[in-house]
């Protein structure tokens, strides 16, 4: 125990210059993966890729995945899974088209309705996890043929189509140009500057009070260089934005969801009894933490953001069709594995769940613009999933080793 | 000159740059009971790790000389075929198959790949005769006690005809009858010529035990000691490089009125809600008071402190608990921790701590409503919390951001002891809170356990290490089969007396 103690000491101070990038390397392998895909397929695709039609597309396409990992996230991290969301999703879009469509409720109650629907949905699976013990495996896959099946009733195997075109805004929407600029979306170009400001300063401030506090803060070159780093893609993916319609709704939301599951996981309460009660379930409960109502609430949560994924797809597709959402699941777990997030529990961040989604969603549109059949597509993501998360667990060994 | 079944020559291991065994010497001579004592992390599993071939030929340097020739062992099947077992501290059983097929497996008594269960059932019948375990072949390992296991790796290790038998920690989880029985066993062993190597951090049995020792401090041979030269003194001054003129702190009691009672508390297992497994009439600790329950494995001392916290143990549970003379709830963990209980628990790394998460979570992780303000954490306090913590227990890390993962056992018990600590408690209930821990870092918790009854706090200790009871508790309790079958104080306090009330059954004496 204290050898491994004396080496991380001393691993410390040797720090040379290629092991500083071995470690920038392991921790950020995700991230490094997302961009020499994006690079690689703007060269393969003949500089197709970014173009700001298809950046555009690009979110568009796969925001109900993000918004998946982000509830999902916090079920893995308890160690659980959710085989249901899916299904969930379809079930809130049918439930949503027989409202708006069949009885042309208001699109706003509606998806106030949808959310409780999807909210009720998680409160009926945690319980079962939660307070009965029954494996979320088992719980979540009952859950998946359910919602499926329920679909099927509610829409008796027609698709309901199509939507008020308020609701749709919610998928295809972009923010208004109130300058009305011809070729650049200016509000989008303001926002984005403005974004980076506040990021930038936030993370100086942060740094400066940790440093008359005088708790470890990083060194300025490493600080200068994120900023600039964060700064160059905030502005350089608001352009691509702004030249073709400006910041879709979507991403606007997306962005809210995942600062706000920032703030959840890294400052507050709830967020560190997640982490602790999938760390250690015992050692969390005998530190007084309510494991059974914090995994409650996680699938509660994670009900109300398959409703919220299931009405996006719904928007986006114009339709409550019920095969929507078959097999998201998957791809939302992927995504959060992906991102680094430990099977067992206890290990995982919102950014990366975001970046292993991004990355899904930049294979499938990137093969797609290269004529890559959906065969191959299917057996490509497989074989690049189980390298990419092959590389980060060496990486982590080699790092502990 | 004498005969040697083994020497290791200059054995040097390195970890990345740092060193790990720095020219070890060991000589074993064929046919003794050979003591290995050093603090943890001084090198003795590295050492044995190196022996075994788990770090195989060529990733050490120096010689291994067994029976006369070099070894270059490659992996731990080597070792095995030469008649070299390790048994290590974690027991490598599985829990869900018969103790016959624990004992052959890896070595299943098969003919083309099909497993003669007759033979396998005869051969396990001797062995366990050998070993004196009267179970039948047929049980699962997960039903059978600890103690029980450790006598199922040992029969494992004579199915492959051992030569040297190397025990680490063996009796770490055993109580004391159950040690002295293995003790025993290795001593039978000794007379049909096996040799046995045993690491242990309990001297006692070490100096009783063993014909020779080899003591190991910072990765260094320090000296053998033979039979003659062998105290608990003379180890433990070899094993810290100094004279540790007194175990325990110096005790200063300051005992003020009644802080805390448990009176008629009843306990029923968890799942069979019939049995009772706790029945305590009165217990009570003063402020500033250090209270000892003794009792041997199984006494009930856990469940009972369990219980008492949070009903974090057991069902049915009736009785009353006050504080102050007031009666207070303990229906759950958070309530319990709220009216300042605190419970360290026996098995850190299990229910004490959260391996992934750092010294800093860990420490603040029962206290986060102290340190948040409307949900969120303020991470300012915490950091500040955490660093002060450090500072008070000197936990040795790079910083409280370091995993507690990689930390000692002793410093991950002092993290634990901040965590709770942290809570600011009254009573704190420290169950083994020196289990596994070296003999320095031992001192440094009894330290701290003084320090926190000299402000005040009352503490209940629950150890098997009847030292440790005696040279730390003001009073103690005896317990046994669920109850209290004695209450002794410091002064009348000794081994045998409480071994005496530990096994006797029915009503408490007053002593």
């Amino acid at each position: 125990m204290e050898n491994t103690t004396n080496e991380l000491k001393t691993e410390k101070k040797s720090l040379g210059i290629k092991d500083k990038v071995m470690d920038v390397f392991s921790r950020y392998s995700m991230v490094i993966i997302l961009i020499v895909l994006l690079i690689a397929f703007q060269v393969m695709t003949g500089g197709i890729f970014w173009r700001p039609l298809n950046i555009t597309n690009l979110v568009l396409q796969n925001s109900h995945i993000l918004i998946l990992a982000a509830g999902m996230l916090l079920v893995v991290l308890l160690g659980h899974v959710d085989l249901s969301v899916g299904s969930v999703m379809a079930f809130v879009g049918a439930v949503a088209g027989l409202m708006m469509v069949n009885n042309k409720m208001n699109p706003w109650v509606t998806v106030a309705v949808c959310l409780v629907l999807g909210a009720v949905i998680g409160a009926w699976q945690g319980f079962w996890v939660a307070y009965v013990g029954i494996p979320a495996f088992i719980v979540t896959l009952a859950g998946l043929l359910m919602f499926r099946g329920l679909t099927q009733v509610v829409l008796g195997g027609q698709s309901l189509a199509p939507f008020p075109t308020v609701f749709q805004k919610i998928s295809t929407g972009y923010l208004p140009d109130f300058v009305g600029g011809e070729h650049i979306h200016y509000l989008t170009m303001l926002l984005g500057a403005i974004l980076a400001v506040v990021l930038i300063i936030g993370q100086w401030r942060t740094r400066q009070h940790h440093k008359e506090n005088l708790f470890e803060v990083e060194s300025m070159f490493a600080f200068t260089l994120k900023a600039v780093f964060t700064a160059l893609v905030i502005i350089g993916v608001t352009y691509i934005f702004a030249a073709y319609s400006g910041y879709p709704i979507i991403l606007v939301n997306l962005g809210v969801i995942v600062a706000a599951y920032g703030f959840l996981t890294n400052k507050t309460v709830a967020g560190r009894q997640i982490y602790a009660t999938g760390g250690n379930r015992k050692a969390a409960e005998l530190s007084g933490i309510k494991t059974k109502k914090i995994t409650f609430w996680v699938f509660v949560n994670m009900g109300a953001m398959a409703a919220l994924a299931g009405l996006v797809l719904a928007a986006r597709l114009n339709a409550a069709t019920p095969q929507a959402g078959t097999s998201l699941e998957l791809d939302a777990m992927a995504a959060v594995y992906f991102g680094g997030a430990s099977t067992s529990g206890g290990i995982g961040t919102i950014l990366g769940a975001i970046v292993g989604g991004l990355v899904m969603g930049v294979l499938n549109n990137g093969m797609s613009i290269m004529g890559v059949g959906v065969d191959w597509q299917q057996a490509i993501k497989g074989l690049i999933l189980l390298l990419a998360v092959v590389l980060d667990v060496y990486n982590k060994k080699k790092k502990i080793a | 000159m004498a005969d040697y079944i083994l020497e290791m020559k200059n054995i040097i291991k390195e970890f990345s740059g740092v060193r790990a065994l720095d020219n070890v010497n060991l000589q074993i001579e064929r046919g003794e009971i050979h003591g290995l004592c050093g603090e943890n992390g001084a090198g003795k599993s590295t050492l044995m790790n190196v022996l075994s071939g788990l770090y195989p030929y060529g990733t050490y340097d120096g010689d291994i000389i067994y029976n006369g020739d070099t070894c270059q062992f490659k992996n731990l099947r080597d070792s095995e075929d030469k008649g070299i077992v390790i048994i290590h501290q974690e027991l490598a059983l599985s829990p869900y198959l018969s103790v016959k097929e624990n004992i052959f497996l890896g070595n299943e008594q098969a003919k083309h790949g099909v497993i003669d269960w007759d033979i396998t059932e005869k051969k396990t019948v001797n062995l366990l005769k050998t070993v004196g375990l009267h179970v039948s072949p047929n049980t699962l390992v997960s039903q059978i006690g600890v103690g029980q296991q450790q006598l199922v790796e040992i029969a494992k290790a004579f199915s492959r005809s051992v030569k040297l038998l190397i025990l680490d920690e063996p009796t770490a989880a055993l109580n004391e009858e159950e040690s002295a029985n293995l003790l025993d066993l290795i001593r039978e062993f000794k007379k049909q010529g096996i040799t046995s190597i045993i690491i242990s951090h309990k001297l006692n049995e070490i100096v009783n035990v063993a014909d020779r020792i080899t003591i190991i401090r910072d990765g260094r041979t320090i000296e053998t000691l033979n039979q003659g030269e062998i105290s608990e003194d003379r180890i433990i001054r070899g094993m810290v490089g100094r004279e540790l003129t007194n175990r325990f702190p110096d005790h200063h009691p300051n005992i003020g009125e009644i802080h805390f009672e448990v009176k008629d508390w009843v306990v029923h297992h968890p799942i069979d809600s019939s049995k009772v497994v706790d029945q305590i009439d009165e217990m009570n600790i003063r402020k500033g008071e250090i209270v000892g329950i003794a009792g041997l494995m199984g006494a009930g001392r856990t469940e009972f402190a369990m219980s008492v916290f949070g009903h974090s143990y057991g069902s049915n549970i009736s009785g009353h608990v006050y504080k102050d003379g007031q009666e207070i709830s303990v229906k759950d963990v958070a309530t319990a921790i709220d009216n300042g209980l605190a419970y360290v628990s026996e098995d850190r790394k299990a229910v004490g701590l959260n391996l992934l998460m750092d010294i800093r979570e860990n420490t603040s992780i029962a206290s986060l409503n102290k340190i948040s303000h409307h949900g969120i954490i303020d991470k300012d306090e915490e950091i500040r919390s955490a660093e002060k913590f450090r500072d008070k227990m000197s936990t040795k890390a790079s910083s409280i951001n370091q995993n507690v993962g990689s930390l000692s056992g002793g410093n991950q018990q002092k993290v634990v002891l901040s965590k709770w600590l942290m809570t600011e408690p009254d009573i704190l209930f420290l169950d083994e809170p020196t289990r596994g821990i070296d003999v320095g870092a031992k001192y440094e918790i009894y330290t701290l356990i003084e320090e926190m009854a000299a402000s005040g706090k009352s503490i209940c200790i629950i150890s098997s290490e009847l030292p440790e009871i005696i040279g730390m508790c003001d009073r103690i309790y005896t317990m046994n089969n669920g109850r209290f079958t004695g209450e002794v104080l410091r002064k009348d306090a000794t081994q045998e007396r409480l071994m005496s009330l530990m096994t006797m059954e029915g009503k408490r004496v007053l002593a």
